[in-house]
């Protein structure tokens, strides 16, 4: 498994940029309300941290999963 | 290279819009669309499925910002991304669409001219009137006048952040996104307090 994951954090506007760009389609917006990212998937790109215009998207260690 | 879909095209529709106003005022109906159908999507579908798959708009900006290069790729300042920018340009902007048919019914109700300008950033009267061939019902031409104005200011808004910042810097703080955002978070909030009650974010 990939040693990284994205983390989508509060300042998402659910606009779907990083859906578009995801790889894996690891990316899906919940209700319309934010982007959740399936940390089972995600392979930590990076993609779409990249593409988010409002910067919400972190690329987490694995390790630090509890 | 991902599956491209019919709706990875949508983009070229802004430039078309835009383009059409330009040779006859009376396209920018066309418009209530973009306003309409996100709003119906939202309140029904509970989705942001507008601005995730057919917005052009945003579509667009990712065109000129990314395949273009236009864009300086920087962040978005914190002050924008601010929900109190986000609701108060918001509610800038719908004071602004309140002011737009106030003026139209002036005009249906006699009380002023028709103004063959495009006014952009709500201050600055562009005479216009080389595309208005055909003269229609006053309270019509001033609505497509008032309307155009709108798209053109956002669309000049969102083109300066798209070469400031981030390709869809707009989509920050672009009123029917965070409206629509507001729709899905009223409509979902019974699961929203689900997760805050648990910490866990919703499962995929
Ligand atoms: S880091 Fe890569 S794989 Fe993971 S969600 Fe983002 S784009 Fe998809
Ligand atoms: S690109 Fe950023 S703001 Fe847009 S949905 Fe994804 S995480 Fe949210
Ligand atoms: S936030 Fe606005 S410009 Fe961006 S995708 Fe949604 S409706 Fe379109």
């Amino acid at each position: 498994m990939a040693k990284r994951y994205a983390e989508i954090g509060k300042d998402c506007v659910a606009c779907g940029s990083c859906i578009r760009v995801c790889p894996v389609h690891a990316v899906t917006v919940w209700r319309g309300v934010t982007a959740v990212v399936d940390k089972v998937r995600c392979v930590g790109c990076g993609k779409c941290a990249a593409e988010c215009p409002a910067g919400a998207i972190t690329l987490q260690n694995r390790e630090e999963l509890a | 290279m991902k599956k491209r879909h019919w709706y990875d095209y949508l983009w070229i529709v802004t430039p078309l819009y835009l383009g059409l106003g330009c040779f006859n005022i009376l396209f920018a109906w066309l418009g209530l669309l973009f306003f309409c159908l996100p709003l119906l999507i939202a309140i029904f579908g509970g989705s942001k499925a507008y601005c995730n798959r057919y917005c052009d708009r945003g579509q667009f900006f990712g065109v000129l910002g990314k395949t273009c290069k236009l864009s300086r790729k920087k962040p978005v300042p914190r002050w924008l991304k601010h929900p109190i920018f986000r609701y108060g340009f918001l509610i800038f902007f719908l004071l602004m669409f309140a002011n737009m048919l106030y003026v139209t019914w002036l005009v249906y109700a006699g009380a002023r001219e028709l103004g063959q300008t495009v006014t952009l950033f709500w201050t600055l009267q562009v005479p216009w009137g080389w595309a208005y061939p055909t003269a229609v019902t006053p309270w019509v031409a001033q609505f497509a006048f008032g309307f155009y104005s709108l798209m053109l200011t956002s669309a000049l808004i969102g083109l300066l952040v798209m070469v400031l910042f981030q390709p869809r810097a707009w989509c920050v703080f672009c009123p029917m996104g965070t409206m629509t955002q507001l729709i899905c978070r009223v409509r979902a909030r019974k699961q929203l307090r689900a997760v805050r009650e648990t910490g866990r974010m919703p499962e995929v």
